[in-house]
């Protein structure tokens, strides 16, 4: 038995001295993992290796020990949380006593103690001791950069587990690392280091008299210059060093009084990175320092911000020079003071005005903006540093308003005022006295009315802007001030010209609306309801054009001030009677005059759908009146009147379509249930009860005659319950369904045949799972394939299937696939081909009415991507199997495809779709050109070493196209041309020459829009390689 | 990356000058997108070429500093003549012949083949009002300068120069963002005054 034992124990031990000896001696790596295996499963202990070690640790020639303990270390390294702490107390004594050995010995020495730097069992005091005898022992800049590197892991190692222990060494452990790091020039051991310094910081060692030269051994990398090699394998950036270097310069205010001369010396190089660096240094500093640190500077870091912010050509110096006054003024704000101190912020704040004040009253000239850029970026800082500047500045700028007559002038100065008023909303003041600006109202109000008077329109806007920033001050302008307002928007709003400044005014009336609603609907709201009675006159007088415009005006102006519930209220019913009164025939509307009605109530249901209440008013009271307008233009009349008509057309229903669609898609699923409950029998069964007016000659019976009008008015129905929540059940689905696919495919009217295949695929978007889905999937099948075959009705069954495809494959339904395959069998159709091509456009596009997100469709987020994996490979087989007539659709499908598709998805695709996107610029079709070279366009911006592959192809190609007779095309082509100047410029210099010769002929097109581009092509392709660019 | 001088702690010639609006982008008319209309070169689609020029000295354009101006280029599109003047910022501007050059330059690359368009650069000196601002300023002899840009060797020669192109080909890059420094007159663009 004993001896069997004993004889167990031997043989590993045996077969541990084998590979101790393969290892020292025989030169083999192999050897070390296999030990280090077999300590971890227990086959033997560190001390048996320590053993077998014995003569090889201890002999003459210094590479054998290295060796010897090299092996012992990475047997330590795996096998660290093993070791007992005697065992630990022991090799610690070992390696530091080895640290003395020869140099050659050193790196495996250091591996050792690292892993036993990871070691849980090591006892207190020995970390300190390690460390000690490192610092006394080991010259580390003179090692190798791994080497170093384990001394700095060492280092970190303990300080993240004994960090007290080292605390106890007092400064001198900040000292020893001092000299550990002093001149390490190794980016990977620098962001170690300057990791370690921020720790030492941040942790709060002990400093003690070292602070100077713990900020020399670091703050001589500032500011970091280092261009990573090419296909570096570290993947160390500059920005890295920067932010670890600025992370440590920044840490302390103890630093204070080295680093901010530094930094000004920086910001005054000529170097832009340096002048970069430093100002986001000093932006960085200013969250740790206070007054103190920055008293003595403040004069220079003044000067060379502002001189750098006045000269720059850099617009980031511009930026980063600004964003640094704001936080040193942040800064200076923030401290508190004793009563007797001296208040730094005013002093700094004077020097700011005094050096910038006076470039104020110059508004012609260049460091107007600058300066009032600096005061800006200063007043932004605090409510005391606005306080400050805006009491001294405002003055100021109304008397120079008031000095300077010219309108460009005064603009400027007001666009300064405005920003300084803007700067205002960012504080609140609790005590309504206080408010700063209370002194200037009077004097604001009748500036910004001057403003409004100008005929200047650049004046008038920011005069318009400028209100509104008042008016957005909490109890700042009177009653009377507002009412003189609303007297100039309302006068903007009808100006005669086609400027801006209407545009702006409106604008300006929605946001003041919301916040004084009284004031809008007691002075405005009764104006233009006059305005829109007179129109009306106007209107059935005759066509005069100006009339006509002041009439869109008013309707856009009721439109653009609802924004309060109160208004709403008001402006919706003057906009639906005066629908109402066109449709009598009271008034004369042509089409535009409807559309524009129906544009103002689209834009009030979009305001209104911010708040439940106004949503559910806007819908109760508009949608029953609109499709009572729509039944009553839809009846059959013996003196048909053409107005009536007009709500029939295509245009004016599918603009009532979107309002009814937005007036739906946010209500409550309980307020929708009881809107559905009378919308369906409408128009299943002709129950009119609902309807505000509802005698009618006839019975409203839309999906029995598939020719007349009335089946035109399914697109409202679609409106309405394609937008509804997923969650209302609508009534008598079975029956609806069934009417929708009979009508879509009747073949007397494309419009209703269309909207009708739109309802059916809307409802069976959002339809859950399960058997009804199938049924009403399967009535619609039958129905395209009875359709598609020969007859009258073949485009209309091919809607049905687009639309129905679309439906399932953006809702990921299984059955998608078998519809998509159906599609692209048709692109061989000769009569329904290039439809099918054009139905991948529909297929990827997001439509405006049904299958919409916000209409609570069914919509996947990657369909696309999962439409492009599942469809591209059987497009690009269908179209090197289909005859040469039909090629064309296969390409045009496949262009729509990938113009859809986001780029990073098509990106990796590339290069196996590449030479059939290059086949179909040769194509003769106008769209497949534009689409395919629209799809090229971002590829060579985004993928120009792919693309470069192709450089000779593509230039042949797109300068072929470039004189193509289709001006898009032409254009489209000279815009690849620019975008291929972003490939690599070796490859496209032997074209330059070529190139630029062939772009000389676009340059002489008779049409200026393809001149421009040929321009700017060519103007890019004169740079490639050329200095300076 | 805005080119050009200006940079470090030198001194500009005229640091604080004055600044002119930047016209708006041209709109489009109907004609423009109409394939069958031909449009004739005009005026102002020459002007826009050069607008957007940079300053050597300023991140400026020579639009904003009113070295150029749409009036003072005149075009025939049947003779197929361009002549543009310009005048730099202060009379005796050093970077008169540069400015002259980055137009030639850019004109010479973005008209229709030379041989049928004559173009013809010239440098005034005070068209402007620029006496009142520069009062008693010894008038300064333009000749020279545009005796150089009228040189076709010379201008050929200059763009042999690796400095002078390297100017020349920062000053044709696109101009900043409208404002930047300057209000901006564009539509619907206003300089931003914080960004943070």
């Amino acid at each position: 038995m004993a001896a069997a034992a004993a004889l167990e124990a031997v043989a590993p031990t045996g077969a541990l001295w084998g590979l101790v000896h393969d290892f020292v001696m025989g030169q083999q790596e192999g050897p070390a993992d296999q030990v280090a295996a077999d300590v971890k499963s227990g086959s033997y202990t560190v001390l048996q290796v320590v053993e077998a070690l014995g003569s090889s640790l201890e002999n003459p020639e210094p590479r054998t020990r290295a060796r010897g303990i090299q092996l012992l270390s990475q047997v330590l390294l795996q096998c660290q949380s093993l070791l007992l702490e005697k065992e630990v107390v022991h090799l610690i004594l070992f390696y530091e006593n080895r640290l003395k050995d020869h140099h050659l010995v050193i790196p495996s020495v250091l591996q050792g103690l690292r892993a036993l730097s990871l070691c849980v069992a090591l006892p207190p005091g020995l970390a300190v001791s390690v460390l000690k005898a490192i610092f006394q022992e080991v010259h580390v800049q003179s090692l190798l950069q791994v080497d170093r590197h384990t001394v700095y892991s060492i280092i970190t190692n303990f300080m993240q587990t004994r960090e007290e222990e080292l605390k106890g060494l007092g400064a001198d452990f900040t000292f020893g690392f001092i000299q550990v790091m002093d001149g390490e020039k190794d980016p990977r051991n620098l962001l170690v280091a300057f990791r370690i310094v921020h720790d030492l910081i941040s942790r709060d060692y002990s400093l003690g008299p070292f602070v100077e030269e713990l900020f020399e051994v670091t703050s001589c990398y500032f500011p970091i210059d280092f261009t990573p090699p090419p296909n570096d394998p570290h993947g160390i950036q500059r920005e890295d060093l920067i932010l670890s270097l600025r992370a440590v310069l920044a840490s302390t205010p103890q630093f204070a009084e080295f680093l901010l001369p530094l930094l000004i010396e920086k910001v005054d190089s000529e170097i832009l990175s340096a002048k970069l660096d430093s100002l986001q240094t000093l932006n960085a500093c200013c969250a740790v320092y206070g007054q103190k640190e920055l008293k003595d500077f403040l004069p220079s870091l003044w000067a060379s911000i502002r001189r750098e912010v006045f000269q720059t050509a850099s617009e980031r110096v511009e930026a980063d020079g600004l964003a640094a006054l704001h936080s040193l003024t942040a800064c200076l704000s923030r401290s508190v003071l004793r009563a007797d101190a001296e208040d730094l912020l005013d002093s700094f704040l004077s020097n700011i005005l005094q050096d910038c004040r006076h470039h104020l009253c110059e508004p012609d000239m260049k460091l107007v903006w600058p300066s009032a850029k600096l005061l800006q970026a200063a007043a932004g800082a605090s409510a005391r540093a606005c306080d400050r500047i805006t009491s001294n500045v405002l003055p100021l700028l109304l008397e120079q308003f008031h000095k300077h007559g010219q309108s460009n002038q005064r603009r400027t100065i007001l666009e300064m005022i405005l920003g300084f008023l803007k700067l205002h909303q960012k504080w609140s003041y609790e005590d309504k006295d206080e408010r700063p600006l209370n002194g200037f109202k009077d004097q604001l109000c009748s500036l910004v009315f001057m403003a409004l008077t100008d005929p200047s329109t650049q004046l008038q806007l920011v005069g318009i802007r400028t209100f509104a920033v008042l008016g957005a001050q909490p109890d700042l302008l009177s009653s009377g001030d507002l009412e003189l307002a609303v007297g100039h928007l309302y006068r903007l709003s009808f100006l005669e010209e086609d400027s801006q400044s209407w545009v702006a005014a409106l604008e300006a009336s929605g946001a003041l609306a919301a916040l004084y609603p009284i004031a809008f609907s007691s002075h405005l709201v009764p104006k233009l309801a006059e305005e829109l009675r007179r129109g009306e006159l106007d209107l059935s007088r005759g066509d005069e054009p100006t009339k006509r415009s002041r009439h869109l005006r008013c309707l856009q102006a009721l439109s653009a001030i609802s924004t309060h519930p109160n208004i709403v209220k008001e402006t919706l019913p003057l906009l639906l009677q005066h629908l109402c009164r066109m449709n009598k025939g009271t008034v004369v509307a042509e089409t535009s005059e409807v559309l524009a009605v129906c544009q103002s109530l689209q834009q009030v249901a979009e305001k209104c759908q911010r708040d439940p209440e106004s949503c559910w008013y806007f819908h109760q009271t508009a949608v029953p009146c609109l499709l009572a307008l729509a039944v009553q233009a839809s009846m059959p009349e013996k003196e048909h009147s053409v107005l009536r008509k007009v709500l029939l057309e295509d245009e004016v229903l599918a603009a009532l379509v979107s309002v009814i669609g937005t007036a739906t898609t946010h209500l409550s699923p309980d307020l929708a249930a009881q809107s559905v409950a009378h919308i369906v029998p409408l128009f299943l069964d002709g129950n009119i009860s609902f309807l505000p007016e509802n005698s009618f000659p006839c019975r409203f019976q839309p999906f029995q005659d598939g020719s007349s009008g009335q089946s035109r008015l399914v697109a409202l129905l679609m409106a309405f319950v394609c937008s509804l929540p997923r969650n209302v059940e609508i009534p008598q689905l079975n029956q609806l369904m069934r009417e929708l696919v009979e009508l879509s495919c009747c073949p007397s009217c494309p419009f209703s045949s269309t909207a009708a295949a739109k309802c059916f695929a809307g409802l069976l978007n959002k339809l859950p799972a399960g058997q009804q889905v199938d049924e009403f999937l399967q009535l619609a099948v039958d129905k395209v394939e009875a359709g598609l075959s020969p007859g009258p009705c073949r485009s209309q069954a091919f809607t049905l299937l687009l639309w129905v495809t679309k439906a399932l494959v953006l809702r990921y339904h299984p059955l998608s696939s078998c519809l998509t395959d159906r599609l692209t069998g048709l692109l061989s159709d000769p009569e329904l081909g290039p439809a099918a091509a054009d139905g991948f456009s529909l297929l990827m596009s997001d439509c405006t009415d049904v299958l919409t997100r916000t209409g609570h469709a069914e919509v996947r987020l990657m369909f696309r991507q999962r439409f492009f994996t599942d469809n591209v490979p059987a497009l690009v087989q269908g179209f090197h199997a289909a005859s040469q007539d039909v090629k064309p659709n296969y390409l045009k499908g496949l262009s729509h495809v990938l113009n859809r598709l986001p780029k990073p998805v098509l990106l990796p695709e590339l290069p196996t779709l590449l030479s059939l996107l290059l086949e179909a610029l040769s194509c003769s079709d106008c769209v497949v050109q534009l689409s395919t070279l629209s799809c090229l366009q971002p590829l060579l911006l985004e993928a120009p070493q792919v693309m470069s592959l192709h450089v000779d192809t593509l230039v042949t190609k797109f300068l072929n196209l470039s004189s193509s007779p289709s001006m898009a095309v032409r254009i489209a082509a000279l815009r690849c041309m620019h975008a291929l100047t972003r490939l690599p410029t070796p490859v496209l210099l032997p074209y330059k020459p070529q190139v630029i010769r062939a772009l000389a002929k676009p340059l002489d097109d008779k049409k200026r829009l393809v001149r421009k581009e040929a321009v700017s092509a060519r103007g890019e392709w004169f740079l490639l390689g050329s200095p300076g660019s | 990356m805005v080119g050009g001088g200006g940079m470090g702690g030198g001194l500009l010639e005229n640091a604080n000058p004055l600044i002119y609006e930047r016209s708006g982008e041209r709109p489009v008319t109907a004609g423009e997108e109409d394939e069958q209309v031909p449009d004739s070169i005009d005026a102002r689609e020459i002007f826009d070429l050069i607008r957007s020029i940079n300053d050597p000295e300023h991140p400026l354009t020579l639009e904003e500093l009113n070295v150029v101006e749409q009036v003072r280029v005149q075009v025939s599109d049947p003779e197929s003549t361009v002549a543009v003047a310009f005048t730099p910022t202060i009379p005796h501007c050093s970077m008169a012949t540069l400015i002259g050059l980055s137009i030639k330059v850019k004109l010479l690359r973005s008209l229709p083949s030379v041989s049928r368009w004559m173009c013809t650069l010239h440098q005034e000196l005070m068209p402007r009002s620029m006496q009142d601002t520069a009062p008693g300023c010894v008038r300064l002899d333009s000749t020279g300068v545009n005796k150089q840009l009228a040189d076709k060797e010379r201008v050929a020669a200059a763009l042999e120069n690796t400095h002078l192109l390297e100017v020349v080909t920062s000053a044709c890059q696109p101009a900043p963002e409208p404002g930047f420094f300057a209000p901006s007159h564009t539509q619907g663009s206003w300089p931003c005054f914080l960004n943070h």
